[in-house]
């Protein structure tokens, strides 16, 4: 049962994730996307992490991907941009070669190191299981514990989201600067 | 109920002055943008002066922790999540004094482009906190944060000058590649936390070290180590990911290339380093051919690339990658159990090779004019008829970059091939050297066209104020560290304690019960 949701999981997160990339079609490229994320919720529930999914649900399929359709819409859906073009025609086949190459040496090292991944794993603790809360509180004490700096960081990030987005998208006055040669 | 009350948690002790550095780097920058917003029509050269106290109050808050850490040890903060020791200290000092250098350039580069307002200013400073936070790094997530604060910072800076098509072109390229190779880091960081267990510098290390389950060759570790290898070697501009370097630095300000070929590199070296002296030291052997071959074929190919140039910015951007390697041939070094000289000398480098990158771009800055349009080889023509005394500054800079004795550049680079030498890996310092001296014939291009070539343009060239003080101190600092280095290599010997906290922090977890 358990590698059957994994499969079926997995499957959704890898279809939606090409499609991201190869759809010319902006909203379906965005519809792709929630499609990975809903495969990432489902492999967080079968992980226990109810939390987890349930934020992952309502945050990025639903929130993120909301505003991305917003943008998409705002900026026109039939603006497409021309993939055909390419300036060094060797790159897409060499990008194939090394992306499938990549990936190979990921999932034989991962298979190789299966044995002592599965000896040292302590897998879920069952005292975890049987508490509703026990999700929440895990995560807020490593919020608040061991992770509290990285977590106060992350609001420097957002500062720069804020000042970045003011810098890009004042009105810009006077002329275009020429060209150099 | 009753047992959520009876567990109140109890949140680790933050040492608020060892994070003191960061403190003001914040404020400061919060500040900024709040006078901005409430106050517009500021006296010229205010946001300016603010940066530049800032970012000497940084220095000399982390001279005070300096000076603590020297009485008291390094140790770890805040649930072992940052590290406080001369290491990082150093670092701290060195990324401050390249935002006070950086933003006397920009000062005037704003003023001529007809922008004002504090974003840029704003950015240097959130910049540096993610610079900091690297360099201070004791756990991977924080690190990882630490490189997007920097990394969104500098892409923002690379793409601020909305009127010319080339930064915009060159920030898009930056934050696509930058993205991804963050991808990679990411990556890296899940492979290891699922092959150690711990994201903590110091567990991991521990982890890895003895007879703990964790330390058999395991080969999901090594392509952990390698994809964030690969994503540090972006952010350092090794061969061969160092494509977007030409493109970002020429395209960017020349203020904001300035900025990150001084502090974008120190902060990259110093994560670089906590990355693999701290975490990995019982994986030497694995990691050690990697970053050889990063840095022969940075050093060469930065060196020959440099010469086919025509453009001094790109030029000076083939001229940081061969620098680069130069510093990775010191991180090769490090690799050695026993020996931290060579840490010393890639900081040393870091420090020295910060304030002349700034030097050389801010006459850069000067000569290219408005737009930043002028910055061929053809534009340098009779540089030294136009303005003698800047250009004697850059043949200092250049000279100096080459590694000429009596500067501090041949300091930094001695420093890195005696560190070589001392721990016998020849053949490497002697691929090194052969860099130098190929990339010797770039900058004597760029002094034979200033000198011995006449003048194209008799147009004036106005040196402003504030970039004026920066290339007066960068030269100054250049020829006095180069005649008298003692003080500064006695100061910077200190950094050797980098894993003297980890030592102890795998004490203190020891200690407490598992659980």
């Amino acid at each position: 049962m358990g590698l059957f949701v994994f499969v079926c999981a997995a499957a959704m997160v890898l279809v939606g994730a090409v499609g991201v990339v190869t759809r010319n079609n902006p909203v379906h490229a965005a519809l792709s996307l929630v499609l990975t994320l809903f495969g990432i919720a489902v492999l967080f529930v079968a992980n226990n992490a109810h939390f987890l999914a349930a934020v992952q649900v309502i945050v990025y399929a639903g929130a993120i991907v909301v505003l991305f359709l917003f943008v998409i819409m705002l900026l026109g859906v039939d603006q497409a941009e021309d993939l055909s073009l390419e300036p060094l025609t060797v790159q897409r086949p060499l990008a194939l070669v090394v992306s499938i190459g990549v990936t190979g040496v990921i999932i034989a090292a991962v298979l190789k190191s299966q044995d002592a991944l599965f000896a040292r794993g302590t897998g879920i603790d069952s005292a975890t299981l049987q508490d509703a809360d026990a999700n929440i509180r895990q995560l807020s004490r490593s919020i608040f514990t061991d992770y509290v700096f990285a977590f106060e960081v992350t609001s420097v990030l957002l500062l720069i989201a804020v000042v970045g987005t003011v810098v890009m998208s004042r009105r810009q006055h006077g002329q275009h600067v020429e060209e150099s040669v | 109920m009753n047992a959520l009350l009876a567990e109140t948690l109890v949140g680790p002790s933050i040492d608020w002055a060892g994070i003191s550095p960061l403190l003001v780097l914040l404020g400061g920058s919060c500040l900024l943008l709040l006078v901005g917003s409430i106050f517009p029509r500021l006296p010229k050269g205010t946001y300016c002066a603010f940066t530049v106290l800032v970012s000497l109050t940084t220095a000399v808050a982390a001279m005070l922790q300096w000076r603590d850490v020297t009485k008291s040890g390094p140790r770890n903060l805040i649930a072992d999540a940052v590290a406080l020791d001369h290491f990082a200290l150093l670092a701290t000092i060195a990324i401050s004094i390249s935002i006070a250098l950086v933003s006397l350039i920009t000062d005037d580069y704003l003023r001529r482009e007809d922008y004002d307002g504090p974003e840029m200013y704003a950015l240097y400073l959130t910049a540096a906190i993610g610079g900091v936070v690297m360099a201070s790094s004791n756990d991977l997530i924080v690190l990882f944060l630490g490189l997007e604060t920097l990394s969104l910072s500098l892409y923002l800076l690379t793409a601020s000058h909305r009127k010319r098509a080339e930064s915009q072109e060159a920030g898009l390229k930056y934050f696509v590649l930058g993205g991804f190779s963050s991808a990679f880091f990411l990556y890296g960081i899940a492979l290891t936390y699922g092959s150690t267990g711990s994201t903590n510098l110091s567990k991991i290390s521990s982890a890895l070290s003895g007879d703990s389950p964790f330390s058999q060759i395991d080969a999901m570790l090594l392509i952990g180590i390698g994809l964030m290898l690969v994503g540090l070697a972006f952010k350092v501009s090794a061969v061969p990911f160092h494509i977007w370097t030409p493109d970002v630095y020429e395209g960017a300000p020349s203020p904001v290339t300035a900025f990150m070929a001084s502090a974008g590199k120190i902060a990259a070296f110093t994560a670089l380093l906590r990355v693999l002296v701290v975490a990995f030291p019982t994986r030497i052997d694995d990691w050690r051919p990697a970053i050889w071959v990063l840095a022969t074929l940075t050093v060469l190919a930065g060196s020959i690339l440099a010469v086919m140039q025509t453009n001094v910015k790109r030029m000076l951007a083939f001229s940081s990658i061969s620098h680069a390697g130069f510093l990775l041939v010191g991180v090769e070094a490090a690799g050695h159990a026993g020996d931290k000289d060579a840490l010393a000398a890639v900081l040393t480098y870091l420090l020295l090779y910060a304030v002349l990158v700034i030097g050389s771009f801010a006459v850069v800055t000067v000569v290219a004019g408005k737009g930043d349009s002028h910055t061929t080889l053809d534009d340098f023509r009779g540089l030294g008829q136009r303005r003698p005394v800047m250009a004697l500054a850059l043949t200092v800079f250049l000279l100096a970059q080459a590694g000429m004795p009596a500067t501090s550049g041949f300091i930094a680079k001695f420093g890195v091939i005696k560190a070589a030498a001392e721990v016998q890996s020849y053949s490497i310092a002697v691929i090194a050297m052969l860099g130098a001296v190929i990339a010797a014939f770039l900058y004597l291009r760029i002094m034979v066209s200033m000198w011995l070539a006449d003048s194209t343009n008799d147009a004036e060239l106005f040196v402003p104020v504030g970039a004026g003080i920066a290339i007066a101190f960068a030269s100054v600092f250049t020829v006095a560290v180069g005649v008298y280095p003692g003080w500064l290599l006695d100061a910077t010997r200190m950094v050797s304690d980098i894993s003297i906290s980890v030592i102890q922090a795998v004490d203190s977890t020891t200690d407490v019960p598992a659980g």
